[in-house]
C-alpha cells in the first residue's frame, strides 16, 4: 500500500479566530494597500508612464498578505512576475516600488528591474521572476543553502498554476524532496495561464495532486480566506521549518485583471468575471471583521483613506525622481573586483 | 615551493581541494560527481575526502542542478555546479542565461550569484549531440565570465580565480585534455580573467587561438619553424572578457591574424575576433584576418569523418603557409 502522499486541507475545520483585531485591521489595510498602488500602476501604464508588461494581483491580494503574516521576518520568499503585491506585504515601502514602475532611480532596482523583479534583499524577498517556472530551482537551492549551514530559515516559492506545467517545476520538487529541503512550494491557481484555463492545460486541475509524485505533503485552500492562508502556511512552514521537507500548498484565487495589460480577456466572459466578484477577498474580510465587531464603516473608511494617502504619495515620489544616469547602463553587470 | 608535473584533471582537481579545504561554503553537485568519481573523473576522490554533504550526487537534471546551485550561491555559498558535457548544459541554458547571468544586473546590483558552472567541451566518436562547441553561446551574454583553459597550470589558476570570484563562471574544461601534463607549482595560485597568454613568441604571424587548438597550434608551430616560419601563438584563456590589448598588440607586430578554433565558423568566436582585429589593426594586416574552425557540419560519429571535421597540425601548415605566400 502506498502512503499517504497528501494531506486533507484539515485546516479548514473549526476555525476560531486566532488574530488579534489588530493584525485584522492590519490585513485589511496591507490588501487595499496593494490593490489601491495596483489601480493606480494600471492608472499611470494608460498614461504611458508605466511601460512594459503590468502584470495584475487585483482579486489575491489575502494569498500574499496572509502568508507573509505565516512567515518568519528572515525567510526567503522568490515570486512569479506577478509580484507587487508579494513585495508590498512584505513591508517594502510603495514609494520605490511604484518608482520601479516608472523606471526611475529611486526604484527597489533603480530602474533595471521593473514590474516584473520587484525585490528587496533586506525584506529576503528575493524577486520576481518573468521565466515562468524559472524560479523554482532558486527557491530550491536558497533552501539548500538554509539546510547546509544550518540556518533557521525556509525559502518561499510562489507560483501560477501555469508554472506546474514546465519542466523546471518538476526538476526543482524532486530535488527539494530528495534532499528533504525547507521550502514551501505555493501555487496561486488563479484559474488561467494567460489565457488558457487550467483544465486545458494542465492533466490535473486540482494542482496539489502533483506533488504526491514527489510524495510530498500538500493541500488545496480557499486562497481568498485569508485566515484560512495565514493559517494554513504556518502549519506548511512550521513542518518544512521542523525538517519534514518541501510542502505544498495550492490557494484557489481568481485573477479580475486581463493578464497583462491590453488583454482583450476572450478567453472568459464578463458574466464569469462578474460573478466571482462577490468572492473578493478585500470585501469578504471587511464583512467578516464588521460580524466580528471589530471594524465599523467608518473605521474602515479611515484606513482606506490613509492608505490613499500613502499611495497618491508614492506616485508623487515616482512622478518627482530622475530616470537613471545614462552611466547607470554600465553598472551592475558584473560584481566588480 | 617546486612545480609539478601533473595532469590538466589533477590540476582541476587540486583547486577544487583547496578551495573545499579552505571554505566550508563551497560544495560541488552534479551527476556522478561524488560515489562515481566524476564522468572524466576530475572529482575523483574528492567524495571520500570531504564526504556527501560537499560532493553531492543530483539527480539528471541541468535546469535543477544549474538553478539550485545558483540559489544556494544567493544564499552565501560558493557552488561548484558540473554539468558533464557542455551538450547538456543547453538543456541548462535558460537557467544560465536568465537567471545566473541577470541576477546582479536586473535587481540593479543588489544581488550576486557567484556561481562556478564546470563542463567539458570535445570530442571521440561521440556524433552529433555529444560533440559540441557552445562557447560562444555563453561568451554572448553580458553578466558571464566564461574560460577555456589549454594547460593544467591555466586550468588550476583559472579555477581558482572561478572560486574566489563574486561573478558567475562558466569553466569550459576539454575532454581531450584532462590527461595532458604540465607544470603547476604547489600550493595555491590564480590565473586573472581576461588576460590571454602569449604560449609562443614568433615574429610572422599570430595565430589567436584557446583551449585543445592551443596545442594544435603549438604543434603545427613546431614544424613551421623548421621552415623558416616564426608564428606566434596568443592563448586567449578567457574568451569573456576577452584580452584585446595581447591579440591586436601581437598583430600590430606580426602583421597577419589566423584565427583557430573547435566551433563552427558561422557566427562563432572566430567571428568576433575577426571583425575585432579587422577593425582594430587595420592599417597593420598585411593580408586579411583568415579563420580555421570546425566544419559547419553535426558531427559524424565515422572516425575519419571525424578526423576531417577538425583543424588539425597539417592544416593549420597549410594555412599559415598560404597567408604567407
Amino acid at each position: 500500500m502506498v502512503a499517504p502522499a497528501t494531506v486533507a486541507p484539515t485546516v479548514a475545520q473549526n476555525r476560531t479566530p486566532q488574530i488579534t483585531r489588530e493584525t485584522a485591521l492590519h490585513w485589511l489595510e496591507q490588501m487595499m494597500l496593494i490593490r489601491r498602488f495596483e489601480e493606480a500602476a494600471e492608472y499611470a501604464y494608460t498614461q504611458k508612464k508605466v511601460g512594459g508588461f503590468l502584470h495584475l494581483y487585483i482579486g489575491e491580494e489575502s494569498i500574499a498578505v496572509g502568508s507573509v503574516a505565516a512567515m518568519q521576518p528572515d525567510d526567503d520568499i522568490f515570486t512569479h512576475y506577478r509580484d507587487h503585491g508579494w513585495v508590498l506585504a512584505r513591508g517594502v515601502d510603495p514609494k520605490p516600488a511604484m518608482a520601479e514602475l516608472y523606471g526611475k532611480a529611486t526604484g527597489l532596482v533603480k530602474g533595471k528591474g521593473g514590474s516584473m523583479h520587484f525585490a528587496s534583499v533586506e525584506h529576503h524577498m528575493w524577486g520576481g521572476y518573468a521565466i515562468v517556472g524559472g524560479h523554482i530551482p532558486l527557491a530550491a537551492g536558497m533552501a539548500f543553502s538554509h539546510q547546509y549551514l544550518k540556518r533557521d530559515r525556509i525559502a518561499f516559492c510562489v507560483m501560477g498554476e501555469g508554472a506546474t506545467n514546465i519542466g523546471m517545476f518538476h526538476e526543482a520538487l524532486n530535488m527539494a524532496a530528495v534532499w528533504k529541503l525547507p521550502v514551501v512550494f505555493l501555487v496561486e491557481n488563479n484559474m488561467f495561464g494567460m489565457g488558457t484555463a487550467v483544465e486545458r492545460a494542465s492533466a490535473t486541475s486540482d494542482i496539489y495532486e502533483k506533488a504526491a509524485a514527489y510524495r510530498m505533503p500538500a493541500t488545496q485552500i480557499d486562497g481568498n480566506d485569508i485566515e484560512l492562508v495565514y493559517q494554513t502556511i504556518q502549519e506548511f512552514a512550521e513542518r518544512a521549518r521542523r525538517g519534514e521537507g518541501p510542502q505544498m500548498v495550492e490557494a484557489m484565487t481568481y485573477r479580475f485583471k486581463g493578464h497583462s495589460m491590453g488583454d482583450p480577456q476572450r478567453y472568459r466572459t464578463k458574466e464569469e468575471v462578474e460573478n466571482r466578484r462577490p468572492d473578493d477577498p478585500i470585501n469578504r474580510w471587511e464583512k467578516k471583521l464588521i460580524e466580528r465587531g471589530w471594524a465599523n464603516d467608518a473605521l474602515i473608511k479611515e484606513i482606506f483613506t490613509r492608505v490613499d494617502k500613502q499611495i497618491a504619495d508614492a506616485v508623487q515620489f515616482a512622478e518627482d525622481s530622475p530616470f537613471p544616469e545614462p552611466s547607470e547602463l554600465y553598472t551592475d553587470i558584473l560584481v566588480e573586483e | 615551493m617546486a612545480d609539478l608535473q601533473i595532469t590538466y584533471r589533477d590540476a582541476l582537481k587540486e583547486a577544487m581541494r583547496e578551495a573545499l579545504k579552505r571554505d566550508n561554503n563551497v560544495v560541488i553537485m552534479g551527476e556522478e560527481v561524488g560515489v562515481w568519481g566524476g564522468t572524466y573523473a576530475v572529482t575523483r576522490g574528492l567524495y571520500d575526502e570531504f564526504g556527501g554533504h560537499r560532493v553531492i550526487d543530483t539527480p539528471i537534471a541541468e535546469m535543477g542542478i544549474v538553478g539550485v546551485a545558483t540559489g544556494a550561491a544567493m544564499g552565501g555559498m560558493k557552488p561548484i555546479a558540473e554539468i558533464m558535457t557542455i551538450n547538456f548544459a543547453l538543456v541548462a541554458i535558460d537557467q544560465i542565461v536568465n537567471n545566473t547571468a541577470k541576477i546582479h544586473s536586473m535587481f540593479g546590483g543588489t544581488m550576486r550569484a557567484p556561481v562556478v558552472i564546470r563542463t567539458a567541451a570535445g570530442w571521440g566518436q561521440l556524433a552529433a549531440t555529444h560533440s559540441q562547441s557552445f562557447e560562444a553561446w555563453f561568451a554572448h551574454v553580458p553578466g558571464l565570465i566564461v574560460v577555456m583553459p589549454s594547460t593544467p597550470y591555466d586550468a588550476k589558476g583559472l579555477l581558482t580565480t572561478a572560486l574566489y570570484s563574486q561573478n558567475p563562471v562558466i569553466f569550459i574544461e576539454h575532454s581531450r585534455l584532462y590527461g595532458e601534463k604540465g607544470a603547476v607549482p604547489e600550493g595555491e595560485f590564480r590565473v586573472p580573467f581576461g588576460v590571454a597568454d602569449v604560449k609562443r613568441a614568433g615574429t610572422d604571424l599570430t595565430i589567436i587561438t584557446y583551449s585543445r587548438m592551443v596545442h594544435v597550434a603549438l604543434h603545427a608551430a613546431d614544424e613551421l619553424v623548421k621552415q623558416g616560419i616564426e608564428v606566434q601563438v596568443v592563448d586567449l584563456r578567457s574568451l569573456r572578457p576577452l584580452d584585446w590589448d595581447t591579440v591586436l598588440n601581437s598583430v600590430r607586430k606580426t602583421h597577419r591574424a589566423l584565427v583557430l578554433t573547435e566551433d563552427w565558423m558561422t557566427y562563432g568566436v572566430s567571428a568576433e575576433i575577426a571583425a575585432r582585429i579587422s577593425r582594430d589593426a587595420f592599417d597593420d594586416l598585411d593580408a586579411p584576418v583568415e579563420r580555421l574552425t570546425q566544419e559547419e557540419v553535426p558531427l559524424p560519429y565515422a572516425p575519419n569523418l571525424e578526423q576531417l571535421s577538425f583543424p588539425d597540425e597539417a592544416r593549420v601548415v597549410e594555412k599559415v603557409k598560404a597567408m604567407l605566400a
